[in-house]
């Protein structure tokens, strides 16, 4: 019966992913260092963590799958039956994984189930991008970098999610999609940004939320956050306002159409610029009006920063929105000694908050004055009225 | 020849029972009566008249109610059916309802509340018919001034987060009386208290500064410190947390609060780890509250009625909600509340059966009774933990390794991390063996929860019943996956949507809302 029903679930594996991470290279991009994995004797274990995914649905679930070790292969292992789509063109790259996406959106899939990495996470999203498509992504955990947050905490519990999402048992959350550049890495420096806002399923948490006014949906729960940071926004004041969902989700509400990736700068309910980088950003609040913001009587820009709490890494500045760099956030809240931390709004579900495990949120901006002035316990807003007292803390370059 | 009474296996084999029973107004036949009352006799209709004719027309009603017609067996026999297809706490090892303290109540205190001396009190009789129940009301309030340390109690609050709102309005009221009504704005909370706390001061005004725990897992003093200031009106903490763990800077807290002329407001709905070992005023706070419901032995009755008791330090004390039981030599008379009261939180006196039953228990206990309370569903919920902890992927995060007071918070995330099965998945399979758990209050910071309680009222062989099933809904996690996902096997219902319940439209409270928002609804009548 399974079996005559079309497929629903796309996978798609990268076969390199997780390669360099055994061998000590820091990742798994490019030919060179994949060649270098191997001669090490290290094995990709993308298939098996795809094929532990799949072990977790029903046996004999039909999938559409990229061809031979892009999926079809470990499908079949799995004792799932594949329904593998075309790659006429194979590169062995990560373009294969932007094809396979998205002839797997083409092909009708409701879900993309892929194994790897933020590299494979990062195409994946570009193939959903080029197909103009927002289904749901989900991350089989392979890779060797794992700093977005569309990952499941496991293989099995990858797959469990996906055999909820496809039964209706599963919600949807907005994540974010992150990577860095690998040959940085290995000099020393981590500079990941946001590529991608994906949705992935959640576990719902459903039958116990009645017993609290808190809100079961996580939909629900960051409009809750918006209208709690949109409360606090001051007129006068310049807000540079940081990349990510919740952010994003900011503007929206205030009926504007900012740059969800990108910094946006917004004054009394009008956004004044888009998509700035770290000269204009700094161009935008240096050339703000002096003081005007201000009702504490200090004497600096009027200009706050609002931001979200990036991927599951717990990242506040340094990992996706490098526009606000150290100079960027002194211009806007002030230097070390005189940090107007009143003006730095967080905003954060108490999910995200929760997910963390206990983690502090972690700041980097590479200026350890900022890092150090930023860090002690924030006010995270989780909704109108409500806040969260959480540690923040200099990331040391993680 | 084999033993005249078969052995059980280790685990029960557990059907429920299901009945496919219609709801009750589905049952309505005409004609079917439970009661037919006899006529009045010619000779006493005559002398009395019509009994009726002085009920004014606002009290009539154009047509009778639309109840069910129903014979009386039919009627016993829906609600046996009825009973069946539930794992109350009379029928199962209650343990898994992890903070509702879901602890035996004495059948004895039903029949006592059921005298009619009791029964039937009205709220409206003069003070000198009700001596007995003001008497009820009085000692028990003296019983909890007692195990509270603090100066008055006031049983008005009629369940647990009525009792908080009574605190917060109290806590309001203070700070209005100081003129500093205005300037405290804030009420900090920690996320491991129960939710109403956050909850009542929202519904009062307030914003609300969550604490999340710090890296040992204990309630974030620096977090408080670096929360707290001239807006803070109070902060509103439970301890034991819902982790179970006791907070052991509680009187650090405390003071940081007043430091900043902020009240402390105690939520100890379950004081059941604590009951004559520690006390609220002792750790300084201002105001606190317990549920007699969870505490002190009265049935939760399915989301009431309950009974929640105010304790207030004497500072606190001009607040409290009125009339107030006050005793004059051997008579008992009701007097005003505080002279800033603020006003009834109830109508007349709290719910006098539930507080004449926790007066029956604690009566029956006395001091030594409750401590004993405390200890053994302490040693219970430590004995309990070092099974759980022995199942492979079962874990208790947070201060990690120490003992727990009388609950836990425990975590199923190695297991989902091996199998994929949740922990709302593993509760629903639990079911098939007789028994249930509770996840956890949102949000879920401890992930793949589930928290156990097992007070004072189950044996070693219960607790070792209820941990083997545990273990086998682990085991079967990992071997037969798909058995949990697909669980319930043996329970009267399957998997419940939740879908209705989160959308105005469709969810139907009464019966009169279901065929309002369901007139095409199909009747099933059964004989």
């Amino acid at each position: 019966m399974i079996n005559a029903a079309a497929p629903r679930l796309g996978l798609v594996v990268n076969p390199v992913a997780g390669l360099g991470g055994p061998a000590g290279l820091k990742g798994s991009d490019g030919a060179a260092i994949q060649a270098a994995a191997r001669a090490a004797g290290v094995r990709a274990r993308a298939g098996e963590r795809a094929r532990q995914a799949l072990e977790s649905l029903p046996a004999g679930t039909p999938v559409l799958t990229g061809p031979g070790d892009l999926g079809e292969d470990v499908t079949r292992e799995a004792g799932m039956v594949p329904v593998p789509v075309d790659l006429p063109d194979p590169t062995g790259t990560g373009a294969d994984t932007r094809v396979v996406t998205a002839a797997l959106v083409a092909a009708g899939a409701e879900l993309v189930l892929f194994a790897g990495g933020d590299g494979t996470a990062r195409d994946v999203a570009a193939g959903l991008t080029v197909s103009g498509s927002r289904i749901p992504v989900l991350g089989v955990p392979a890779g060797v970098k794992m700093y977005s947050a569309c990952f499941a905490v496991s293989p099995q519990a990858a797959g469990a999610l996906a055999a909820d999402l496809l039964v209706g048992a599963a919600t949807l959350v907005d994540a974010e999609v992150l990577d860095v550049d690998e040959e940085q890495v290995r000099t020393g420096r981590v500079d990941p940004r946001l590529f991608a806002l994906v949705r992935t399923p959640a576990h719902p948490q459903r039958s116990q939320g009645r017993k609290v006014a808190t809100p079961t949906g996580d939909g629900a729960a960051v409009a809750s956050v918006v209208a709690g940071l949109a409360a606090q926004l001051r007129p006068g004041v310049t807000y540079l306002v940081g990349p990510g969902g919740t952010t994003a989700a900011l503007l929206r509400h205030l009926g504007l159409s900012g740059t969800p990736l990108g910094v946006d700068v917004l004054r009394d309910g009008e956004l004044l610029a888009t998509d700035m980088d770290e000269t204009t950003a700094l161009a935008a609040v240096g050339a703000s009006p002096e003081g005007t913001g201000g009702t504490d009587g200090h004497d600096r820009p009027g200009a706050g920063v609002v931001v979200g709490v990036v991927g599951g890494q717990g990242f506040l500045f340094g990992r996706g929105n490098q526009q606000l760099s150290a100079r960027v956030l002194t211009a806007a809240l002030g230097d070390a000694d005189h940090l107007a931390r009143d003006r730095l709004l967080v905003g954060a579900t108490e999910r995200k908050l929760t997910e963390l495990g206990g983690r502090p949120l972690l700041i980097d901006t590479g200026e350890p004055g900022i890092d150090l002035a930023l860090s002690g316990m924030l006010r995270v807003t989780t909704g109108p009225g409500r806040t969260s007292m959480y540690p923040a803390t200099a990331a040391n370059g993680v | 020849m084999s033993l005249p009474i078969a052995t059980k296996p280790a685990l029960r084999r557990f059907h429920q029972a299901r009945w496919d029973e219609p709801i009750v107004f589905e049952l309505d036949a005409p004609g079917e009566r439970g009661v037919l009352p006899p006529q009045v006799e010619p000779g006493v209709r005559e002398t009395v008249g019509d009994v009726l004719a002085d009920l004014p027309e606002s009290l009539r009603r154009p047509a009778p109610p639309t109840l069910p017609r129903i014979g009386q067996a039919r009627v016993l026999r829906h609600y046996l059916r009825l009973s069946q297809e539930n794992l109350g706490a009379d029928l199962n090892v209650d343990v898994g309802q992890g903070t509702c303290t879901m602890k035996y109540a004495p059948k004895v205190n039903d029949q006592l509340v059921a005298d009619p001396g009791l029964r039937d009190v009205h709220p409206l009789q003069g003070e000198e018919s009700v001596q007995g129940a003001l008497e009820i009301l009085w000692r028990t309030e003296q019983a909890l001034t007692a195990i509270s340390g603090m100066d008055r109690v006031s049983l008005h609050s009629t369940g647990g987060s009525s009792a908080i709102w009574t605190n917060v309005a109290m806590i309001r009221a203070y700070h209005a009386s100081r003129g500093e009504a205005e300037q405290r704005d804030e009420v900090i909370t920690t996320i491991f208290s129960h939710p109403s706390n956050a909850a009542a001061a929202a519904v009062a005004g307030y914003k609300v500064i969550t604490i999340h725990p710090d890296a040992d897992g204990y309630p974030d003093l620096d977090a408080l410190r670096a929360a707290l200031s001239e807006r803070t009106a109070a902060i509103m903490v439970t301890n034991p947390e819902d982790t179970g763990i006791y907070n052991p800077r509680i009187v650090d807290w405390v003071e940081a609060a007043h430091a900043v002329g902020a009240l402390a407001s105690y939520d100890q709905a379950n004081a059941n780890g604590i009951l004559g070992i520690t006390r609220a005023r002792d750790a300084g706070f201002d105001v606190c509250h317990f549920n007699l419901h969870k505490t002190f032995g009265t049935p939760h009755g399915s989301g009431g009625p309950g009974a929640g008791a105010n304790g207030v330090a004497e500072h606190m004390a001009p607040f409290l909600p009125g009339p107030m039981v006050e005793r004059d030599g051997d008579r008992f008379r009701l007097a005003a509340g505080g002279e800033l009261s603020i006003g009834a939180v109830s109508a007349f006196y709290g719910v006098i059966p539930t507080i004449a039953k926790a007066y029956a228990w604690i009566a029956a206990l006395g001091a030594p009774g409750l401590r004993a309370v405390a200890e053994t569903a302490v040693l219970n919920n430590n004995y309990l933990m070092s099974k759980i902890l022995a199942i492979p992927g079962a874990s208790a995060p947070y201060a990690t390794g120490r003992r727990r007071v009388e609950q836990v918070r425990y975590s199923w995330q190695e297991l989902y991390e091996d199998t994929g099965i949740t922990s709302e998945e593993i509760g629903v399979r639990a079911a098939d063996y007789g028994t249930h758990y509770w996840t956890s209050h949102h949000p879920y910071v401890v992930p793949q929860p589930f928290t156990l309680e097992p007070t004072e009222s189950y044996s070693m062989a219960e607790l070792d019943e209820y941990a083997a099933i545990l273990a086998q809904v682990a085991h079967e996690a990992r071997t037969d996956p798909e058995m949990v996902r697909t669980a319930p096997h043996n329970q009267t219902v399957h998997h419940t949507h939740h879908d209705d319940l989160d959308d105005p439209d469709r969810w139907a409270v009464t019966w009169r809302g279901y065929l309002r928002k369901y007139p095409d609804a199909p009747q099933h009548r059964r004989p």
